[in-house]
C-alpha cells in the first residue's frame, strides 16, 4: 500500500484527442504561425540585427512584389503541386516512393531527347504531343520498375526508388556529355531560334499552360481519391493490406496500378519543367521538389484541394528567402533557418491537434 | 615683384583650397554613405552614379569561393564608387536555367540597367533576356556568344587569367625544386595532382597554364588530372584530392570551387597552390598561392560606362596590365625561398612579352611541336579556327574572343588520372 502512494503522478498526461472541431484546429495552426513568426523575429534581431517587420514585409514582396514575381510564384507552386499530387496515391497507399525526384527528371529526358533530334523534323504540335506521351510512358516505367519488384519480391520500395534517382541523375549527366561533349555541362536554351518542342505562350503568358494544366489536374485527382473505386482500393490498401485482401482487393495489381499513375505524373511533370519552363535539362531539373512534395503532401494529408495550400506555403517561403538574401544581403542560410523554423511550428501543432494535454485530475490520485 | 609673386602665390593657393573643399563638399551631399577615400576618387572622375543600379547573378553563393570573388569584387567597387546597396542586388543560388532568365528579368523590373551573370550555363538566359530587355546592358563571364549574337547590349567579359596560372605554376615549381633539393622526392617523383571541374577549354586551359608555370622552373615535373564533374562539391573534391595524394602527387592545385581541396592538402600537409581566393587560413602550413581573376576593375569600367551613357567592349579581356590577373599574397611559410622574387621576375617578363605562357617551343602535343591547330573559337563545340600563330598558341586574344579556347588534352607531361 505504502508502495501505491510513493508513485507519483506527473502533473500533466496527453492523452489522444477523439475528434476536434475544425474551429479549434485553425486557432491551434494559426497560434502555431503567430508563434514562429514570434521565434524568428527573435532570430532575426540577434542573428542579424534587422528590423523582423521589414524582413517580414521582404518575404512577402518576394512573392507578391511584381506581376512577374507572381507568375513565377504561380508556375513554382505548379511544378511542386503536380509533383506532390504524384506522389499522393502512392503515399496514401503506404508505398514509400522516394523516387519521385529520378521519375520527373526521366520525364524530362524523354522530352528532351525528342526536342534535341527531332527539333526541325515535324510540326510543332506533333512534337509537344509526342513529347507528352514519351514523357508519361518514360515516368511510368520508372516508376514501375520498383513497383514490380515489390510485388514480385517485396524489395524496399523506399531504398529502390531512391536508387532509382541516381540512375536518372547519371542518365541525364551522360546524355548531356553525348550532345554537348566540351562543355561544363550544362546545355543552354535548346532550340532557342525555332523554340521547337517548346510549349506555346497562352495568352502571351508564359507559364499558364503550366498552371492551367496542373489546375486541372488536381481537380481530378481529387475526384479520382475521392469517389472512384480506384481511390477507394487505394485507401484501403494503405490501411491494411490484410483487409483489402480479404474484401477481395487485388493488392498487387493495385500497387502496380497506382505507381504506374504516380509515375506517369511525375513525367507529366518533368515534360512540363522541360518544354514549359526551362527548355533545357540539367541534373538538378527538378532541385530536390522531388522530396518536398512529399511534405506538401503529408501536411495537407493527402487531400489535393489542401495541397494547393500547403505547396503554396512552401514556395512563398522559398521565395522569400531568396528575396532576403538579397534585400539584407543575407546568406540565403538565414532565410532557410527562418523557413525550418516555421515548417517546424506548422508541423508540430498537428500534434497539438491530435493530442490534448490534461491535467491530471486528483479523483485519479485517490484512487 | 617679389610681393607681387607671394599675393599671387597666396591667392591660387586660396583657390586650390577652395576647390578642393568645394569638390569635397558636393561629394559629400551626393554620396554621404561612402568613405573619405572614394569620395576624393569621384570628385576626380566626376561622374554622376545616381542613375546606376547594378544587378549581380550567381550560380552559388559566398561559400563558392568562384562567386565569393565576384561577390568581393563588387562590393569592394560598390564602397569606392560609393553607391548604395539599393544600387548593387546581388542574387545568389542562381541556377543555369529559367531561373537564371527570372532573375534577371526580375532584377530588370527592380531598376537594375546593367546585369553581370557569372556562370558559363547562365549565358543562353542572359542573351534572351538581352533581346527582351533592350535597354538593359547584360555582361555574362567566361560566355562565348557576344561577338556573334550582334546583340548591342550582350556583353563577355573574361580575363588572360592563364597569365596568373602560370605565374601561380612557377610558385609550385619552385617549391618542387625545394622538394628534390631537400631529398624530399627524387626529380623523376615530381608529379603534381589537379582536381579540375569539367573537362572542357576553361579548366583545360587553366592547368595546361599552370604545368607549363611549373615546367619553366622544374623541368622533369609531370602532372595528373581528375574532374569532379561539378563547380562546387566539398567532398567530392577532397575525395580527389585524397586519391591524387595517394597516387603518389606532392603537389595539388585545382580549379573547382569548395575548401575541400586545399584543406584536405593541409590535413596531409601537401601543399596546395589555389584559385580565386586565398586560401592561406584553409591551409596556414600547406597554401602556398593563388591565382585569380580581379574583377573589380570591369566592374568599374561597366559601371562608368553605364553611367556616362557610352557603350562598352562587346568582348572585354583584362590582364594583369588592367588589374584584372592578381595572385594572392604568397604565403612564405609553405612557399620555397626566393619564390616571390622568381615570379616578380616573370611577370615582368609576361608584360614585356618576353615570356609567352603558350609559346610551342616549351611544349609538345604526342611529341611534336604544335604548328596549327583548330579551336572552337564560335562556341559550338566544334573546331573552326586556326589558333596558332607567330609560334604561340594564342589564348583569349583580341582577334578571337575572351574565353578561353585551349583545349588541347593533353600537352605531353599531363595524363588523366
Amino acid at each position: 500500500m505504502s508502495k501505491e502512494k510513493k508513485v507519483r503522478e506527473p502533473m500533466f498526461h496527453i492523452a489522444k484527442r477523439s475528434a476536434i472541431e475544425p474551429w479549434k484546429a485553425w486557432i491551434i495552426r494559426l497560434i502555431s504561425i503567430a508563434a514562429a513568426l514570434i521565434v524568428c523575429a527573435l532570430i532575426i534581431v540577434v542573428l542579424t540585427k534587422e528590423n523582423p517587420v521589414q524582413v517580414y514585409a521582404s518575404m512577402f514582396k518576394g512573392s507578391f512584389g511584381s506581376p512577374r514575381k507572381i507568375w513565377i510564384l504561380l508556375q513554382n507552386i505548379a511544378i511542386l503541386l503536380c509533383i506532390s499530387l504524384a506522389v499522393t496515391p502512392a503515399f496514401k497507399m503506404k508505398f514509400w516512393n522516394l523516387g519521385a525526384e529520378g521519375q520527373v527528371l526521366i520525364g524530362g529526358l524523354a522530352s528532351m531527347t525528342c526536342m534535341f533530334y527531332l527539333g526541325d523534323k515535324m510540326p510543332n504540335f506533333i512534337l509537344l504531343l509526342l513529347m507528352f506521351a514519351v514523357s508519361i510512358l518514360s515516368g511510368v516505367i520508372w516508376g514501375l520498375i520498383p513497383a514490380y519488384f515489390k510485388s514480385k519480391w517485396n524489395t524496399n520500395e523506399s531504398l529502390f526508388t531512391l536508387m532509382m534517382n541516381y540512375i536518372a541523375m547519371q542518365l541525364v549527366s551522360f546524355f548531356i556529355m553525348l550532345w554537348v561533349p566540351n562543355g561544363s555541362n550544362v546545355m543552354g536554351l535548346v532550340n532557342s531560334t525555332t523554340q521547337s518542342g517548346w510549349i506555346p505562350d497562352l495568352f502571351g503568358k508564359k507559364y499558364l499552360f503550366n498552371i492551367l494544366l496542373v489546375a486541372v489536374l488536381t481537380a481530378v485527382m481529387y475526384v479520382y481519391l475521392k469517389y472512384s473505386k480506384h481511390g477507394y482500393e487505394i485507401s484501403v490498401v494503405g490501411e491494411s493490406e490484410n483487409t483489402a485482401r480479404y474484401v477481395g482487393i487485388n493488392v498487387k495489381k493495385v500497387i502496380i496500378r497506382t505507381m504506374a499513375l504516380s509515375g506517369a505524373i511525375c513525367g507529366l511533370a518533368g515534360f512540363l519543367l522541360v518544354s514549359g519552363t526551362n527548355h533545357t535539362i540539367s541534373k538538378n531539373l527538378v532541385n530536390g521538389n522531388g522530396f518536398t512534395a512529399i511534405m506538401v503532401s503529408w501536411l495537407a494529408k493527402f487531400n489535393p484541394v489542401v495541397m494547393i495550400v500547403t505547396s503554396f506555403l512552401i514556395v512563398f517561403l522559398q521565395r522569400g528567402a531568396g528575396e532576403i538574401a538579397t534585400t539584407f544581403r543575407l546568406n540565403e542560410s538565414v532565410a532557410d533557418i527562418l523557413t525550418g523554423v516555421i515548417i517546424f511550428f506548422i508541423i508540430g501543432c498537428e500534434f497539438f491537434i491530435n493530442y490534448q494535454i490534461k491535467r491530471t485530475s486528483k479523483h485519479k490520485e485517490e484512487k | 615683384m617679389k610681393k607681387f609673386s607671394k599675393v599671387i602665390a597666396v591667392v591660387l593657393a586660396l583657390i586650390l583650397a577652395v576647390c578642393a573643399f568645394a569638390g569635397c563638399n558636393k561629394d559629400n551631399d551626393k554620396e554621404p554613405a561612402s568613405g573619405e577615400n572614394s569620395s576624393n576618387k569621384t570628385a576626380a572622375s566626376n561622374v554622376d552614379y545616381s542613375k546606376v543600379k547594378f544587378g549581380l547573378i550567381c550560380l552559388h553563393d559566398e561559400n563558392s569561393t568562384y562567386d565569393n570573388n565576384f561577390i568581393q569584387a563588387i562590393k569592394e567597387v560598390q564602397a569606392e564608387l560609393g553607391l548604395t546597396n539599393d544600387q548593387v542586388l546581388i542574387k545568389t543560388n542562381i541556377g543555369e536555367d529559367d531561373s537564371c532568365y527570372s532573375a534577371a528579368a526580375e532584377l530588370v523590373d527592380a531598376g537594375c540597367n546593367v546585369i553581370f551573370a557569372d556562370s558559363f550555363g547562365h549565358e543562353s538566359y542572359i542573351l534572351q533576356a538581352a533581346k527582351e530587355f533592350p535597354d538593359v546592358q547584360f555582361c555574362h563571364a567566361t560566355g562565348t556568344q557576344s561577338r556573334l549574337a550582334k546583340q548591342a547590349n550582350f556583353h563577355n567579359a573574361f580575363a588572360s587569367i592563364y597569365e596568373g596560372r602560370y605565374l601561380a605554376g612557377v610558385a609550385a615549381g619552385m617549391k618542387l625544386n625545394e622538394m628534390i633539393e631537400q631529398g624530399k622526392i627524387t626529380a623523376d617523383k615530381a608529379v603534381m595532382g589537379y582536381v579540375g571541374a569539367f573537362d572542357y577549354a576553361e579548366v583545360v586551359s587553366g592547368f595546361t597554364s599552370f604545368y607549363l608555370g611549373a615546367k619553366s622552373v622544374c623541368p622533369s615535373v609531370t602532372m595528373k588530372v581528375t574532374y569532379t564533374n561539378s563547380w562546387f562539391d566539398i567532398a567530392l573534391e577532397r575525395e580527389a584530392a585524397l586519391s591524387l595524394i595517394k597516387s603518389g602527387c606532392v603537389l595539388i592545385s585545382q580549379h573547382a570551387d569548395s575548401e575541400g581541396a586545399p584543406k584536405a592538402c593541409e590535413e596531409k600537409g601537401v601543399p596546395n597552390v589555389a584559385y580565386n581566393i586565398d586560401t592561406s587560413s584553409m591551409g596556414p602550413n600547406t597554401a602556398i598561392i593563388s591565382s585569380k581573376i580581379n574583377w573589380a576593375p570591369y566592374f568599374k569600367l561597366v559601371i562608368n560606362a553605364v553611367a556616362k551613357g557610352e557603350t562598352f567592349a562587346t568582348d572585354w579581356i583584362g590582364d594583369i596590365s588592367t588589374g584584372s590577373v592578381e595572385l594572392t599574397k604568397l604565403n612564405e611559410k609553405a612557399a620555397a625561398a626566393g619564390t616571390q622574387a622568381k615570379i616578380d621576375e616573370v611577370k615582368a617578363k609576361l608584360e614585356s612579352g618576353e615570356v609567352k605562357v603558350f609559346d610551342t617551343k616549351t611544349f609538345t602535343v604526342d611529341g611534336k611541336e604544335l604548328t596549327e591547330y583548330k579551336a572552337d573559337v564560335d562556341g559550338d563545340f566544334k573546331p573552326d579556327t586556326n589558333v596558332v600563330e607567330n609560334g604561340e598558341f594564342e589564348e583569349s586574344n583580341d582577334k578571337f574572343r575572351s574565353a578561353p579556347y585551349f583545349d588541347i588534352k593533353y600537352i605531353d607531361g599531363i595524363s588523366a588520372k
